[in-house]
């Protein structure tokens, strides 16, 4: 059965069509990559599944219950998470105090309930040694480099067991080794049977881990194929509008 | 030795020694003991009881209020109302307590009026998305303005039945001869340090400042949090109004007047960054510390007054500096 079914979403700001009635559905521990020139409405696409954005249009459900949501908190606690374009970060805070932003841990009872520091620095340490990312959880975003930036943001997907696990470019700014650090993650998540939207503009990225990919043009879905049935040409044909659709 | 990744991640970055002595409040704090080790030497007046007792309460006001415009500075805004928030709030409870109101009544009257003020400002910024310098600049009019109406543009120095109540707590020294303003000072400065460290409003605060838009897509509720900053920055002005109507048993429509820029020179000295993200409750004491003893030892030293604000745009640029040279080492 599937995780997550889109049916028929659109999202439009005033006038601009963002995304144009685009409907697929994810099954557990599947990973599709997600496709497309750029402003072509993927990072509008999985802004409204993590809850960043509402679909002007259409449906989405989540283990065949039907998912609104109105703030980012909601599709966390449905077990969705996101890596974000531009990633998220402030640069005044610690590389734990950003994975933690937004559901810090807190230690007391009632209203006199504090930051606990030492719990978030050891689990975001951790979470980076599992990452085999040379980042500190008590350096500041600001000092540190694109790759450790960019752990610190997936780091954040790790928190929680999460359902779904959408990553929007996590491969932009890093060195070929966290490439395959990154790409093994996405093996690991599969494994454990969670579900994986990677969008990026890294052919062989895709055609290494992903089951499926998506394309989209001008905001629609253009095509929807197994790896195995597809290639980098025609991937790359659908992209520019070389191949109308499939 | 091959340094593992274990090592790394475990590794802190400074040491609480580099971390001091690369912070702009600690050298603003250097240069308000060398002023005062200075002054002590070089005038006889100055290391007084009277006098230390005269600056300690002098600073309370701006400090106070400096304590609010920190917050309103670390999440990237401004508040240019606080000086006519204090004069408002100082007539509401005067003119309450005046027309024969209980000290209760009054204060409450006085507290929810900048509460009110900074919710109105907070939401025109945070819901609307107005600058909070226009906001907070028509706010400095308004509320000054509001001042005068109520009391019709008069002194009001009769507070009614408690009067002496009101007067014993601004005016009194009710702990070991430290006058009350300072023991006010104190609490609400630990009471903003203790929440900017340790709570998660404290933390969103420091976010907003860092990246609204980071903020917001990590599910921050970044728009009640900044009208709730600008309400605890008129809450300050309003407290600081509270404490100067007992101290000077008098209030007039003009006080607190021009108080928004050194409240903000304060804040800035201190640490405070306007560009947002950075400040600490510490640093806002010891910049309101700064200015005052700057404005007292001019006054000691027998230099005309008329320095005073060239001295004190002087420590705004020199305590910034500090912060510049660092950020210069720091990028080469
Ligand atoms: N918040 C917004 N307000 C208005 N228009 C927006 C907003 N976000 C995106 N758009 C528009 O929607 C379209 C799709 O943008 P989107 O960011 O989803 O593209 P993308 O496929 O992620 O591109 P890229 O590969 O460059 O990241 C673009 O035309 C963009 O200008
Ligand atoms: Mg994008």
């Amino acid at each position: 059965m599937a995780v997550l079914e889109l049916t028929n979403i659109s999202k439009h700001f005033g006038a601009i069509q963002a995304v144009n009635d685009v409907s697929f559905s994810i099954g557990a521990g599947q990973v599709v990559g997600l496709m497309g020139d750029n402003g072509a409405g993927k990072s509008t696409l999985v802004k409204m599944i993590a809850g960043n954005f509402r679909p002007s249009h259409g449906t989405m459900q989540l283990d065949g219950a039907e998912l609104i949501m109105h703030r980012p908190i909601e599709a966390r606690q449905h077990g969705i998470e996101i890596v974000h374009q531009d990633l998220a970060l402030c640069n005044n805070l610690t590389a734990a105090a950003n994975v933690f932003l937004g559901r810090e841990l807190r230690r007391g009872v009632g209203p006199l309930r504090v930051l606990d520091y030492k719990a978030m620095y050891r689990r975001a340490g951790e979470i980076f040694r599992e990452l085999k990312s040379e980042t500190r959880p008590r350096d500041l975003v600001r000092q540190m480099s694109g790759g450790q930036r960019q752990a610190v943001a997936i780091a954040r997907t790790m928190l929680s067991e999460a359902k779904i696990v959408l990553m929007d470019e996590p491969t932009a700014a890093i060195s070929v080794r966290q490439v395959a650090e990154v790409l093994n993650l996405i093996r690991h998540l599969r494994d454990r049977g969670i579900a994986v939207v990677l969008i990026s503009h890294r052919m062989p990225d895709v055609f290494d881990v992903a089951d499926r990919v998506i394309v989209m043009r001008r905001g629609r879905k253009v095509a929807d194929k197994q790896i195995g049935a597809s290639s980098p040409e025609e991937v790359t044909g659908l992209i520019t509008g070389a191949i109308e659709q499939v | 030795m091959a340094i593992t990744l274990d090592q790394t991640i475990g590794q802190k970055q400074q040491s609480w020694l580099a971390k001091i002595l690369g912070s702009q409040t600690f050298w603003v704090l250097i240069a308000v003991i060398l002023a005062c080790i200075f002054l002590s030497f070089a005038t006889d007046s100055f290391a007084t009881t009277k006098n230390l007792y005269n600056i300690t309460r002098n600073v309370t006001f701006v400090a106070i209020i400096a304590l609010g415009m920190t917050l309103v500075i670390i999440t990237g805004g401004i508040d240019l109302s606080v000086g006519s928030v204090l004069c408002l709030c100082s007539m509401v409870l005067a003119v309450v307590m005046h027309a024969g109101y209980s000290i209760e009544v009054g204060i409450v009257a006085s507290i929810g009026t900048a509460l009110l003020i900074g919710a109105f400002n907070g939401i025109l910024i945070a819901y609307l998305g107005f600058p909070p310098f226009v906001v907070t600049l028509g706010m400095l009019s308004i509320a000054r303005s509001l001042a005068m109406v109520a009391s019709n543009n008069t002194v009001v120095f009769e507070f009614g039945p408690d009067h002496d109540k009101l007067l014993a707590l601004g005016g009194g020294a009710w702990f070991f001869g430290i006058a009350n303003p300072v023991l006010y000072m104190i609490v609400l400065a630990l009471i903003t340090g203790f929440v900017l460290r340790w709570t998660r409003f404290g933390r969103y605060v420091f976010a907003i400042g860092g990246n609204e838009h980071a903020a917001t897509l990590t599910g921050v509720p970044v728009k009640r949090i900044k009208v709730a900053v600008y309400m605890v920055s008129a809450l300050s002005a309003g407290i600081a109004g509270i404490i100067q109507t007992g101290w000077l048993g008098a209030v007039t429509t003009n006080i607190g007047a021009g108080m928004e820029l050194q409240v903000i020179a304060a804040a800035v000295i201190g640490g405070a960054n306007l560009a947002g993200g950075a400040g600490t409750a510490f640093g806002a004491l010891i910049g309101a510390a700064l200015i005052e003893v700057i404005r007292n030892s001019l006054g000691l030293l027998g230099i005309n007054a008329f320095w005073q604000g060239t001295f004190i745009g002087g420590a705004i640029v020199f305590a910034v500096l500090f912060d510049r040279i660092r950020n210069f080492r720091q990028s080469e």
